[in-house]
């Protein structure tokens, strides 16, 4: 069965559907002709007599076919025959063009390759800063951006729930052109683990201890005993200052961008979940899709977001 | 329903209890898609709630309208017309009792399970495991009387209608028992036995053939009882009646692939698909043309009988409709209209304007026979009904060629630097006007069969006095 599926069926299979397939068209034209006419003479309607039975009071000429649907029906006929001498169908004759899909798309990707590729060629030679103040080129960006990127980010590239917004200042690896090649060439892995072993007394204290970080502590006695957990747990990742660690994606917690806040969700409610629970957050790699001339283009692009203000 | 209409010689309860249902599922499946054509519109309205939400609304909507619509549409006319045209009663009361009560078990089972979530996600076969083992029980029932009455029919020939309606009846117990082989996890889900391309291959094998079986063949065994009885004409060609008919079910098997142009179907199987699909054409129309030739010397009628245009005008969609499948059949056609809401509007061309329009004009004609009327009880009602079904059924279909195109020339439109000129949201929003046409095209619909329930309703109430003698020629 698998080789019904393969590139090339076994020689059982091809002449099978050969024989099925042709039979099939075979059967349609002869029943065409086999009853193309009637010796029975038109009435003065026009209509030839009728068959002799009727059932529950309906009669049935035996009208002859209509001419001109004789005709389509055999041009139908013609037409699927040239089409499989031409075309691959005919089990494994692959037909005289030698079509296939994949070679279809594979020669339309090359035409594509030729066409376009030079005009990515010319803004790979300029540096990002640069690049992001090119009007046309970024032009060009957005449309890839829009297409590729604002699934996740938006169209106004302010991210979502678990979505980092790209237009501010908070960059969780970092802002500079290289860090966002990086980012957009090889995508990203954010993990962090959960923390439920800690017990739901520290988590609510290390929560305000967050919280505190920027300045939006509820309750000052908890954050207080939140700080030595943060110390000997978290600081390993976001530092002991809680400004976080670009080289491994560990968020500031000292700022205002907050990644996992749900809509209707209250801050601290998202930070106990995150703690609880862990998060992963994954940017796919991008490099593979739309190639390295592209990524370059929309590092600009995305350098160009953060620094419109 | 008293016994006062009961037929000497024929079954007529079966046909007046699936009749009736008919009307009943008829609402009830295309208020379904009034409402997810309101969601499309406006989003809102899926409430926020799994139970009501498109993707398991919609599904309800195609089984309401095909299996419990269609299909109830199908049940009364074979029964009635395999009755009369063999002029003998039905093989089996009680087996065909059980199948108009295991056909309304299996449609309810479908309106409690599919907006709980429970879909072996074939299309059009989303209905799970158990409920698809009642399906088939009540299937080969439902083949046992049919096929039956044949057997013990009083008359030398079998009508063209029988013809029809016997390959629908034998193709789709086939295609439901192959598609839906699965192998049961839980009482409520279960896993496919084919897997990948092969499943898809299935899929589609059967739900081409769901069409061309159960909303062709059958219908046009409707179609050939009900359009000659209401012209009061022959049969326009017997030999035509055989081409067409052998060619159409012969050729129908294979067209499924053309579904899965340019996926992981290998080539041969795309093309042989395509092909067949366009050697359907003429197949297809002679039917077109057996039902309109019979109305030649009757063309009169239309302007006082709406119930007689109607079937002609189910059978110009029927004709349009498969002259556009052929086409979208075609690759280089398909390479734009796939994914689209062309498809959508050419499934409902055949749905609405063929399927609805010819199931409609043959209960108009069976439900007064059945209650013992000579007519409905309003022809005027019958007329607005005629109006709101045709208009109703335009609007729906030119607006989601509109869409269709749109959004199939959005999709592939380049700049010259070679990205996409626009984003796939842009297309949703540019549908968004055509969606507000389709869904007043809807309402059009539904309101037609509102005016229609009211009709019956007022047939079978009016007075007893009035009441008609049943004709009892036999």
């Amino acid at each position: 069965m698998n080789n019904l599926w393969g590139d090339s069926l076994s020689s059982f299979w091809s002449t099978w559907i050969i024989v099925i397939t042709l039979s099939t068209i075979g059967i349609a034209f002869w029943l065409l002709f086999a009853n193309r006419k009637t010796d029975k003479a038109p009435d003065a309607g026009g209509n030839v007599e009728t068959t002799g039975h009727a059932a529950d009071e309906i009669e049935e000429y035996d009208n002859p076919l209509p001419r001109w649907w004789f005709q389509l029906y055999i041009a139908t006929v013609i037409f699927s025959l040239g089409y499989l001498l031409l075309y691959p169908g005919l089990g494994n004759f692959s037909g005289l063009l030698g079509w296939s899909q994949e070679k279809q798309w594979q020669e339309e990707v090359a035409r594509a390759e030729e066409r376009f590729a030079p005009i990515f060629t010319q803004y790979q030679e300029v540096p990002i800063p640069k690049l992001s103040q090119d009007g046309e080129a970024m032009q060009v960006a957005e449309r890839i951006f829009l297409n590729n990127c604002a699934v996740c980010h938006g169209s106004n590239a302010k991210g979502g729930y678990g979505f980092p917004n790209l237009t501010d200042d908070a960059w969780l690896y970092g802002g500079a052109p290289e860090n966002i090649v990086q980012t957009l060439t090889n995508g990203r892995n954010g993990l962090m683990p959960s923390w439920q072993q800690l017990g739901s007394e520290n988590i609510e204290n290390v929560t305000q201890y967050v919280l505190s970080l920027s300045g939006k502590a509820e309750d000052p006695e908890r954050a207080k005993k939140g700080a030595a957990v943060f110390a000997s747990v978290c600081a390993a990742c976001h530092t002991p200052n809680g400004t976080g660690n670009q080289a491994i994606g560990a968020p500031n917690l000292t700022d205002e961008a907050w990644l996992y806040q749900a809509p209707g969700q209250t801050l601290a409610d998202s930070i106990r979940q995150t703690l609880r629970n862990g998060r992963n957050g994954q940017m796919p790699a991008q490099a593979a899709y739309i190639g390295e001339d592209k990524v370059h283009l929309v590092a600009a692009y995305v350098y160009s977001l953060s620094r419109q203000q | 329903m008293s016994t006062a209409f009961e037929h000497p010689t024929y079954n007529y309860k079966v046909v007046r209890q699936f009749a009736i249902m008919t009307v009943v599922w008829g609402i009830v499946g295309m208020a379904l898609g009034v409402i997810i054509a309101s969601q499309l519109v406006w989003p809102e309205l899926n409430l926020g709630l799994p139970w009501t939400s498109f993707g398991r609304l919609r599904p309800l909507h195609t089984n309401a309208v095909i299996f419990a619509f269609g299909g109830s549409a199908l049940f009364a006319t074979s029964y009635y017309v395999v009755q009369r045209t063999c002029q003998v009663r039905l093989f089996s009361d009680k087996l065909a009792a059980f199948t108009f009560w295991g056909w309304q078990a299996v449609i309810l089972s479908a309106v409690v399970t599919l907006p709980l979530g429970y879909t072996s996600t074939k299309e059009y076969a989303e209905l799970e495991w158990p409920i698809d083992i009642l399906l088939a029980v009540v299937w080969i029932s439902y083949a046992i009387v049919f096929l039956g009455t044949i057997k013990l029919r009083k008359t030398s020939h079998i009508y063209v209608a029988n013809w029809f309606f016997a390959a629908f009846i034998i193709t789709v117990a086939v295609l439901h028992i192959v598609n839906s082989a699965s192998l049961p996890v839980t009482a409520t889900f279960s896993v496919s036995i084919y897997a990948g391309a092969i499943d898809a291959m299935v899929q589609w094998w059967y739900g081409h053939n769901a069409v061309g079986f159960f909303l062709t063949a059958g219908f046009l065994g409707m179609m050939y009882y009900f359009v000659p009885k209401q012209a009061e004409r022959p049969v326009y060609s017997y030999r035509l009646s055989i081409v067409h008919f052998w060619a159409l079910i012969m050729v129908y098997m294979w067209a499924g692939p053309h579904h899965l142009h340019y996926t992981a179907l290998p080539d041969w199987t795309q093309s042989l698909g395509m092909v067949l699909s366009i050697i359907l054409l003429a197949p297809s129309w002679g039917g077109m043309i057996n039902g309109m030739m019979t109305l030649s010397g009757a063309w009169h009628k239309l302007r006082t009988d709406p119930t007689l245009r109607f079937l002609v005008v189910a059978l110009s969609f029927y004709g349009m409709s498969t002259f556009e499948g052929p086409m979208m059949a075609v690759k280089t056609v398909n390479a734009l209209s796939h994914y689209t809401d062309w498809t959508i509007g050419h499934v409902h061309a055949g749905a609405l304007g063929w399927v609805a329009m010819i199931t409609i004009g043959s209960m108009y004609h069976l439900i007064p026979r059945l209650f013992g009327r000579t007519e409905m009880y309003s022809v005027g009602m019958i007329a607005t009904h005629f109006w709101l079904a045709t208009v109703g059924t335009v609007l729906y279909i030119a607006s989601m060629w509109v869409n269709g195109i749109l959004q199939g020339l959005m999709w592939r439109a380049v700049n010259p630097d070679g990205t996409l000129m626009y984003t796939f949201v842009e297309a949703v929003q540019a549908s968004g006007p055509g969606y507000i046409v389709r869904l007043i095209g809807g309402l059009c619909w539904v309101t037609g069969m509102l005016i229609m329930a009211a009709n019956v309703f007022m047939t079978i109430r009016r007075g007893e006095g009035a009441r008609q003698p049943l004709p009892q020629t036999a």
